[in-house]
């Protein structure tokens, strides 16, 4: 039997947070489960995050990384529209941020992904 | 073993957290310390122009609110309490603090005060180098109001191997709070570079309070977090080989687990082997997480290189005018009178040439994620009905320019699309701040005792 591919947005599989220091924001990304981490190294790449961002004027993203944690960590400049304190948005600190790199399509195999993700049984509300 | 709690993870943050991070110290029997962390660039800005305006003030508009519940117990358990709630003014802010103690009856404390972290007037910025994070923001063209260098943890070490019971301070750099009292229990030479990472990293993951203890996480379904209107605020319990267990007070809600701690590791880290502080430079590529227990999660591995030769240094300078204004509409083709709104203003501002930068959101479309030229603004498919507010930002030197503007927006009342309604406006003046970086030999850090206590 062939494999079957699943797309689903990036938010099923991964959570994140992200910051800022001046107009200079970085996003984490970060798989619930091991067995996704292939998933976010392999698809959720520069250059898709730099697509993602690039009417915000993004000039340049670096990522980073962290096999050990299932992570990544992109660095992006000039996401922010000048940063906290001379941008005109909403959301002067890209607090939001975030959430636009996990709404990223993926492709995962074999399985399907909704649900509660596998990590969270420990901190069921009581 | 040592603990320490953290209290505040910014200026506005919960007054009543500190309580239980308090009572579950104090219970343990053995001391520790308390760090408040309340200082962000824009905040320590706004401290100076208050301080300006009333040389007794300058420090954390919440002080009293955050100590006076706790001061007593920390005093009485041996709980060591270090914040930069001085902010611009940490002389005031000792005042304060000795003034809550002389009203819970606490007689006169050791506090100690770290300066030096000021450089306002006394350097020349132009003979140092803008952070390159901050490389392509415009030059300074405001008034200067502030120069405050990121100092380290060596004033605050010192100060607690003094004797201080409160340390106060301005600028200093986040995770310094924790490594200070760490330095001073444990005795760690500033030359042991692990020790060094591994008490900046404690400090980086308390320093944003709830941060790392399911606050700012919750995402229904997803991410879980049980009571988020009381969470628990972080305890670090830290060996003296430097790895540590990251927990938080029994009974407060919130989680600690390798999801809320990872989120906290990587939050504002740029390389992950190269995170620069004054006292270390941290890596962290190797940082292991393993869960021992609910809400008990053991971090180590944190690994330390030389630290920069430069510290970064905030320069806070007086910017432009900002004017917000919003419309709101609702109902039918609610989407189309909302940007036909946005069309009538830009076409308006052009007509009476008013010289500003200006954006529009559509809220309930997409202004979280919008470039200021609004990309996506026009792509959002229109669903034929719904609940839009409109929200313009104008930005200008000129404030009768901004004024101007905002004025145009209320003009929609009667000159805009149909059925427009809810215009609110204010038009305020705006702090910048650039980062610049200073070599160390400008900044001369050191504390004194309030009062001349000795």
């Amino acid at each position: 039997m062939n494999a079957t591919v699943q797309v689903t947005k990036l938010h099923t599989i991964a959570h994140g947070r992200s910051g800022d220091k001046g107009n200079r924001l970085n996003v984490n990304i970060i798989a619930f489960d091991e067995k996704h981490w292939p998933v976010l190294r392999d698809q959720v790449t520069a250059e898709r995050v730099a697509e993602l961002f690039a009417h915000r004027g993004v000039t340049e993203v670096r990522r980073y990384e962290l096999a050990q944690l299932h992570a990544l960590n992109f660095v992006i400049e000039d996401a922010l529209e000048g940063g906290v304190n001379s941008s005109l948005a909403i959301d002067t600190h890209g607090k939001c941020l975030s959430y636009l790199v996990l709404g990223m399509d993926v492709q995962v195999q074999d399985e399907m992904v909704t649900g509660t993700p596998p990590g969270a049984e420990m901190q069921k509300v009581p | 073993m040592f603990r320490i709690g953290c209290g505040a993870g910014f200026s506005g943050d919960r007054v009543d957290a500190p309580r239980s991070v308090v009572a579950a110290i104090a219970a343990a029997g053995s001391g520790g310390a308390l760090i408040f962390e309340t200082l962000g660039e824009r905040t320590l800005a706004l401290g100076h122009i208050a301080r300006r305006q009333d040389p007794s003030k300058g420090y954390e508009p919440l002080l009293e609110e955050f100590l006076e519940p706790i001061l007593a117990q920390c005093v009485t358990a041996g709980i060591t309490i270090v914040g930069n709630f001085g902010q611009a003014n940490p002389p005031a802010a000792a005042k304060a603090i000795q003034s809550i103690a002389d009203r819970l009856g606490l007689g006169a404390l050791r506090i100690a005060i770290v300066c030096g972290d000021d450089l306002t007037g006394k350097i020349d910025l132009d003979a140092t180098e803008r952070w390159e994070g901050d490389s392509r923001l415009p030059e300074i063209d405001g008034e200067i109001i502030a120069i405050n260098a990121y100092i380290g943890a060596a004033p605050i070490a010192e100060a607690i191997k003094a004797g201080a019971q409160i340390v106060v301070t301005g600028r200093v750099a986040d995770p310094a709070l924790a490594l200070g009292p760490l330095v001073a229990h444990f005795g760690w030479d500033w030359a042991d570079l692990d020790r060094m990472a591994a008490g900046t990293l404690v400090g980086h993951l308390l320093e944003c309070g709830s941060q790392v203890t399911g606050g700012f996480f919750a995402d229904p379904g997803r991410k879980d977090v049980p009571d988020t209107a009381n969470i628990g605020f972080p305890i670090a319990e830290v060996e003296a080989d430097g790895s540590f267990v990251i927990t938080k007070a029994e009974g407060t809600g919130g989680l600690v687990d390798l999801r809320t701690v990872k989120e906290q590791l990587l939050y504002e880290i740029h390389d992950p082997a190269s995170y620069l502080t004054p006292d270390v430079t941290l890596d962290i590529t190797g940082v292991q997480l393993s869960q021992l227990g609910p809400d008990r999660v053991q971090v180590s591995g944190a690994r330390g290189h030389a630290a920069p030769e430069c510290l970064k240094a905030t320069v806070g300078f007086y910017g432009d005018w900002l004017g917000e204004a919003e419309i709101s509409y609702a109902g039918p083709n609610a989407l189309a009178r909302a940007r036909l709104a946005v069309t009538t203003i830009n076409e308006r501002i052009l007509r009476r040439g008013l010289a500003l930068r200006h954006r529009a959101d559509i809220i309930g479309t997409v202004s979280a994620f919008d470039s200021d030229e609004g990309d996506l603004l026009f792509d959002y498919s229109d669903t034929g009905a719904g609940d839009y507010r409109v929200r313009f930002a104008f930005a200008s030197a000129n404030q009768r320019d901004v004024e101007r503007a905002a004025q145009e927006v209320n003009a929609l009342y009667c000159c805009g699309p149909a059925g427009g309604g809810g215009v609110r406006q204010s038009v305020r003046p705006r702090v910048r701040t650039l980062s610049h970086l200073v070599p160390r030999h400008l900044v001369h850090p050191s504390f004194s005792f309030a009062g001349g206590t000795p």
